[in-house]
């Protein structure tokens, strides 16, 4: 990497990067020769079937897995450096909520091991809790949520670290179909209000489609990019977009970068 | 994994040097110097540390030829200190200079335990030489300890014996805890055990099926599982006389409800899902039983049985203190504890000691094959804190 | 109805007193049949005609019965624990007290030194690969079996009272504890310890925000166990100490004098210190679990 200060807008920035596992029957490339960029205010989803690597991609750039070849900066410096300066937030498949701290609390964790002062915890976790629609909620125990409030209070969490990046990991993965269209419609308002740069794993289509402003198609063995596919819907819509052409068509292209990568012949 | 000042790759050499000049500066007993000191343990001591310690310079070694190094040094090393403090100038007198010299070694046996327990080695059988070499120094340092506070603080024999007192009084007598093993393990807590698990399996099988006697049983299970049972060995002595049938009386009930109450908690483990699929292809209880519940009531039994094992040695011996023919493990302790003859009591404490962790190491052998799908037994991996 | 709804069904207090009611039963049987040789050979003796109901009221009054009817050992209890003084040395109150406050002593210890150790293997690794094996072992000596040696070793040398019954106490209260909080400080899940790891926490910021909250539910259950254990250890470590009382010494007493009541009364004192121990445990567990998941209700 060379240029590491000519492109200030660039949040992450992925070259030839290579991840291998060595497992006791050899070693398996889970990421081969990965090139991407993503800009500042950027929605990229990453897709693609189970095993080619775009959860592993994800960890890579949260400083969760090291790779073993290639370069990899995430807001210009090393992922661990963008670790410690707590650049990004990560929000996981499952909720991961503390099942003995209340609403308010979980989303303060992060907070308190920052160490930011009292006042300020309390105004960011009204301020997002606020934000995710779940004021008011705040004493409540995560279990006392549904399945889908927990996952939006830890995207509150996730946000109230104030990081310009956010990582998500097949955030609605384990809701059903209906929670998870609303979420996605708040999430597309979320990311409207606050301009963050989002990467979103997911295997759902539409959700990528949906969602993102870029899709970044994916195939395993080894883990690779297919294709890059360009979403240009416009900047409000709703979940009745699904029906037009547009995104029938983007939809069909992202379909076709998952055939070409034999992702689905064996399991 | 994050690393700390005593695991890291310079602060243990670092001790080990620092305490090994330490040792040097001072005298290793009163009035005593390290030139006049007999024999070649200090030679030895020294020169495995000093072995140790360049390991810990030289970086261009094979990691198969710098473990096997490491290895020698600490096994010198442990000889030396051994030969080191039963010298006739060092013995009961020992002082700051052989303390120092014992507190760099036992750095040095640090660093080759953490060497150890770090290392990944790709060969199988290595891997489980690594994972027995690791106790097994750390089980030498703790009896080579043991030996050096014992012979170099002169404790008193009646006290605590040396281990290697034990160890000939060990291989003097092997006829006499032979005997004494065949009286307490074969004869008591074998038949014993056996009878009490099966009891306690038998009745809770009846319970299984007769959900009022479980709901009853398992309360009353559980209290006496709080219960001082060895108590109840007196009574046993009483009621069948001082051979090894008290004594196997005792094994059953102390070893009945533990396997009773965990039996019943592993028969009602079972899913509900794994049970609904088993109604849905019409199996009868036996068929439901064989194939689903007894496979997940296993890791509950075998947990029950190693409980047992230390539980039967314990009531065998507890009992034979109150009434026993002249042989017998327990009876071995009570009678050598009374003349004073410690080497002997702790001969026959190492005899119990060993004859159950061989109990248990069978029962976990076993355990191991029987329930290989359980999840305590596979391997987990992620990024640890 | 599935089978696992069948086996939590409601109402345990009809099917425990029927079990107990059993219990008892086959006390009353017992103790006629093991009863009966001697009154037996009595009986030849004096030439009497005997038909089983004289056997039986015989067998349940006897001075000194192979095994004692509930109600005689029910008498034995009244006199010893509520006709005498608590600070007599013939009320079991006052032994009970005694053997009381060693296991407490030994429970405490115990209880701080199983969780140093545990957290000793789960932070450092060469710990965890070497002392492990050892502590698991150290459990296969019948340390039980050696307390009397152990307390009479210590006394030829001056130390005797509480604190050597305490170490018989501890050495068996340690080991569950280890076990329970290993597993407890071990138990969150990869995925939580990842997130950790994204916030940058340091290692301590781990252990008391994540590890020490996640094993509370694992302590409780191992000080379950370690509790009842260290009466045990307390009262086999007394068996030695007939001078210094405690309900251990009382159990020696009555086997040295064939008072088979007395060893009865005492174990039964012992097994309601212990039951007592145990469901105080078991209320601070259910009060830890209620703050812990902040007042949802907990099934102990």
């Amino acid at each position: 990497m060379s240029q590491s200060t000519s492109h200030s807008t660039a949040v992450v920035q992925v070259d030839q990067l290579s991840l291998d596992f060595n497992t006791p029957d050899g070693p398996v490339h889970a990421l081969a020769g990965i090139n991407l960029e993503i800009t500042e205010g950027e929605f990229v989803s990453l897709i693609g079937p189970s095993g080619c690597g775009k959860t592993t991609l994800l960890r890579v750039i949260a400083d969760l897995e090291s790779h073993t070849a290639g370069d990899i900066l995430v807001n210009g410096v090393s992922p661990e450096q963008a670790r410690q300066d707590r650049a990004y937030g990560y929000v996981f498949q499952a909720p991961a909520l503390y099942p003995w701290r209340t609403v308010r609390q979980n989303v303060l964790l992060p907070l308190e091991i920052m160490g930011v002062s009292r006042s300020e915890q309390r105004q960011r976790a009204a301020r997002y809790l606020e934000l995710v629609n779940l004021g008011g909620f705040e004493n409540k125990y995560p279990w006392q949520l549904s399945g889908g409030m927990q996952q939006r209070v830890s995207i509150a969490r996730a946000l109230s670290v104030e990081p310009q990046l956010l990582l998500m990991d097949e955030p609605f993965g384990a809701l059903d179909e209906i929670t998870r269209d609303h979420l996605n419609e708040q999430l597309l308002q979320l990311w409207r209000k606050t301009g963050k740069t989002v990467v979103f794993v997911t295997h759902s289509i539409p959700e990528a489609v949906f969602l993102s402003t870029r899709v970044v198609v994916m195939s395993p063995r080894p883990g690779r990019v297919m294709d890059v596919i360009e979403c240009s819907l416009p900047a409000q819509r709703s979940l009745d977009i699904r029906e037009t052409p547009e995104f029938l068509a983007l939809a069909h292209r992202v379909r076709q970068g998952l055939k070409a990568g034999h992702s689905y012949d064996d399991e | 994994m994050t690393r700390r000042w005593f695991e890291g790759f310079t602060g243990v050499p670092l001790m080990t040097g620092g305490f090994l000049a330490l040792a040097l500066l001072q005298e290793p007993a009163p009035a005593v110097s390290w030139l006049h000191i007999p024999g070649w343990g200090v030679s030895m001591t020294v020169g495995a540390l000093a072995i140790s310690l360049s390991l810990s310079v030289i970086t261009n070694l094979g990691l198969t030829a710098r473990h096997l190094i490491q290895l020698l040094s600490v096994v010198l090393g442990l000889s030396g200190v051994s030969e080191l403090v039963h010298a006739q100038n060092i013995q009961g007198v020992a002082g700051a200079g052989f303390w120092f010299l014992v507190a760099a070694l036992a750095f040095a046996i640090w660093d080759a335990m953490r060497q150890f327990s770090i290392a990944t080695p790709s060969e199988p059988w290595r891997g489980v030489l690594y994972q027995l070499l690791v106790p097994g120094l750390f089980g030498a340092w703790f009896l080579m300890l043991w030996e050096l506070i014992t012979v170099g603080f002169g404790v008193p024999r009646v006290l605590l014996p040396p281990p290697s007192l034990v160890g000939d009084a060990i291989a003097s007598s092997v006829p006499v805890l032979a005997a004494d093993f065949r009286q307490t393990v074969v004869r008591a807590v074998v038949p014993g055990f056996v009878i009490g698990n099966l009891a306690g399996f038998a009745i809770a099988l009846i319970a299984d099926r007769v959900p009022f006697l479980r709901r009853g049983l398992l309360p009353v299970g559980n209290l006496v599982s709080a219960i001082p049972i060895v108590g109840i060995a007196p009574i046993m002595v009483m009621w069948f006389g001082f051979d090894w049938q008290s004594k196997a009386a005792v094994v059953v009930i102390m070893t009945f409800f533990p396997m009773l109450v965990n039996t019943i908690a592993g028969l009602g483990s079972s899913g509900a899902m794994e049970l609904d699929l088993m109604r849905s292809v019409g199996a009868n209880h036996w068929q439901a039983f064989a194939r689903v519940r007894l496979p997940n009531a296993l890791p509950y039994i075998f947990n029950a049985l190693k409980i047992n094992s230390a539980l039967a040695l314990i009531g065998a011996i507890v009992a034979e203190f109150f009434g026993t023919p002249i042989v017998g493990i327990g009876f071995r302790i009570s009678t050598e504890a009374g003349r004073m003859n410690m080497e002997m009591v702790w001969a026959a404490i190492a005899l119990a000691a060993v004859s159950g962790s061989l109990f248990y190491g069978l029962l976990a052998v076993a355990e191991r094959r029987a329930t290989f799908w359980h999840p305590s037994f596979r391997k987990l991996s992620g990024k640890r804190l | 109805m599935t089978m696992s709804e069948v086996s939590h069904g409601q109402g345990r207090l009809l099917p425990v007193l029927v079990v107990i009611m059993g219990l008892i039963l086959i006390w009353y049987a017992g103790a006629v049949y093991l009863n009966s040789t001697q009154l037996i050979d009595r009986y030849d003796k004096r030439n009497v005609n005997w038909n089983l109901g004289q056997l039986a009221t015989d067998a349940w009054r006897m001075e000194r019965p192979v095994l004692p009817a509930p109600h005689q050992v029910g008498l034995e209890l009244k006199k010893t624990v509520l006709d005498k003084r608590v600070s007599s040395k013939r009320s079991l109150v006052y032994h009970a007290g005694i053997t009381l406050s060693s296991s407490l002593l030994g429970f405490c210890l115990g209880t701080l030194l199983g969780i140093g150790l545990a957290i000793g293997i789960v932070y450092v690794t060469t710990l965890d690969r070497s002392l492990m094996p050892w502590i698991i072992a150290s459990q296969t000596v019948p340390i039980l079996a050696l307390a009397p040696m152990i307390i009479v070793v210590l006394g030829s040398i001056g130390i005797t009272g509480l604190f050597p019954k305490s170490v018989i106490s501890m050495y068996l209260c340690f080991f569950p504890v280890v076990v329970g909080m290993v597993k407890g400080l071990r138990s969150p899940e990869p995925m939580l310890l990842d997130q950790m790891h994204t916030y940058h926490a340091n290692s301590m910021q781990v252990f008391f925000k994540l590890r020490l909250p996640s094993s509370i539910p694992f302590l409780f259950t191992s000080l379950k166990v370690a509790i009842a254990l260290s009466v045990v250890g307390a009262i086999v470590a007394e068996l030695p100490t007939g001078g210094q009382g405690g309900l251990g010494a009382r159990l020696l007493t009555g086997s040295y004098y064939g008072q088979t009541t007395m060893i009865w009364a005492a174990l039964i004192v012992a097994s309601v210190v212990s039951a007592l121990l145990v469901t105080a445990v078991g209320f601070c567990e259910r009060i830890a679990l209620y703050r812990l998941k902040g007042g949802q209700v907990v099934r102990a």
